[in-house]
């Protein structure tokens, strides 16, 4: 049996573990309320950008778009979004394995990070990176949003890129986050949904409706990067809180333990020692 | 005369900015300035930064605001306008806006290629939309 000092050291030692990630999951709670306040208020915005854009594409079915055709380029842009930080389970690794096994090429994918760990983490793995904005998951911003789709746009318009991918945690509710991966260009939209009622309104374009979706979708992408950044932010939080929470428990389950061992170790010291006296005193007498 | 109003609705990424009835709706779209009453051609167009009045009523006070770059969708019986920024006048910080003005005023006598042209067109109508509002 361990030695009691031994045991008291190791003791004191997951005590002040606990005392870590119980912080870790306060903080976590905190910053998940606020970032699921945020996440929420962008949703009327992004529902109406939808339908605006989804009724568009249903009634302008024949319409050449460059934005909505593969460009020339075998070249997949895929924006991943991942945390800064670790200690939040397996939300970043998540995110990852969704890339890899997503069927398409290394050598064929380009990164757009946002997040250090997804960073390391592929292109540790051999994929390229054409940049990265990771100082943004922090505090999303819409602006931010707006630059990132520029400069993906502006690649897709030059013909480096083919099409744009999008990888990131969505947010369901607290305990539930699933990794996505989206395909934002060349759009490709589920127009059934769209009531008949709103199939059969003639609607009229200024500027011209070739011209208007060229530029409504550019901010249909900026509102759909904008919406990621935000759930990911809370899926972060809501991973990292759940991580720490099981920290939590499994540190008190160790100290019990560990507590249980310690008076165990005590107990047959004690006992010893007495064995030792009443041993001592019967070899005098 | 409720016969005369239809739903609007104003929303930028991060809130609902005004959801309501009205009367009349003025904005500046990318053709030029338009006004809009109940029962108007369905249309859709680009929004150019400008200055948004609402009136709720028939000849009641108007609201301002300003709105940089989105997209109105009209319909029937309601106006839908998704716009990247807006604001009430008592929120703009006249200040800023005035030094936007001057720093795109700079880049636009410089002359420093067209992509910063446009951009620096862009910042100074913004500039100058917020500044009309706050006078």
């Amino acid at each position: 049996m361990a030695t009691m000092r031994a045991i008291k050291r190791r003791k004191e030692s997951i005590q002040s573990t606990e005392q870590i990630t119980k912080a870790m999951k306060l903080v976590s709670t905190v910053k998940l309320q606020k970032a699921r306040a945020r996440a929420e208020s962008t949703k009327p915005y992004f529902e109406a950008m939808y339908t605006t854009v989804a009724a568009m594409l249903a009634k302008s079915g024949n319409i050449m778009n460059p934005y909505l055709q593969s460009g020339a380029s075998q070249k997949k842009a895929i924006i991943v979004i991942t945390s800064n930080r670790g200690l939040a389970g397996g939300y970043n690794a998540n995110v990852c394995r969704l890339v890899m096994e997503s069927g398409i090429p290394k050598e064929d994918a380009l990164l757009y990070t946002i997040g250090q760990k997804g960073k390391e983490i592929l292109s540790h793995k051999g994929y390229a990176l054409a940049s990265d904005y990771s100082e943004v998951i922090n505090a999303p911003l819409y602006s931010d949003a707006a630059a990132i789709g520029k400069e993906i746009l502006q690649a897709f318009a030059d013909d480096q890129i083919g099409e744009i991918y999008l990888a990131y945690t969505s947010f369901k509710n607290t305990v539930t986050h699933e990794p996505k991966l989206l395909k934002l260009l060349p759009v490709e939209m589920d127009t059934e949904n769209i009531s008949r009622e709103e199939q059969l309104t003639p609607m009229n374009y200024e500027p011209e409706e070739d011209e208007a979706i060229g530029r409504i979708i550019p901010k249909y992408l900026c509102s759909l990067i904008y919406g990621a950044l935000l759930e990911a932010a809370a899926s972060e939080n809501g991973a990292r809180m759940q991580a720490m929470d099981s920290a939590t428990s499994n540190a008190e389950k160790m100290i019990d333990d560990l507590t249980l061992m310690y008076n165990r170790a005590r107990q047959s010291s004690i006992t010893q020692e007495l064995t030792e006296i009443i041993g001592g005193a019967e070899a005098l007498s | 005369m409720a016969d005369n109003l239809f739903e609007l609705k104003v929303i930028t990424p991060d809130r609902v900015f005004y959801e309501g009835q009205a009367y009349m709706v003025e904005m500046n779209t990318s053709e030029g300035q338009i006004g809009v009453y109940k029962n108007h051609i369905p249309l859709t167009c680009a929004l150019e930064p400008g200055v948004l009045t609402i009136h709720e009523e028939a000849g009641a006070t108007v609201k301002k605001a300003a709105v940089h770059e989105g997209f109105v969708t009209i319909l029937k019986d309601s106006i839908t306008i998704l716009a990247e920024e807006a604001e009430w006048p008592e929120e703009i910080d006249r200040h800023r806006a005035e030094e936007a003005k001057v720093r795109a005023e700079r880049r636009l006598n410089s002359g420093d290629g067209q992509y910063n042209r446009l951009r620096a067109e862009v910042a100074l109508k913004k500039a100058l939309v917020r500044l009309s509002l706050t006078k």
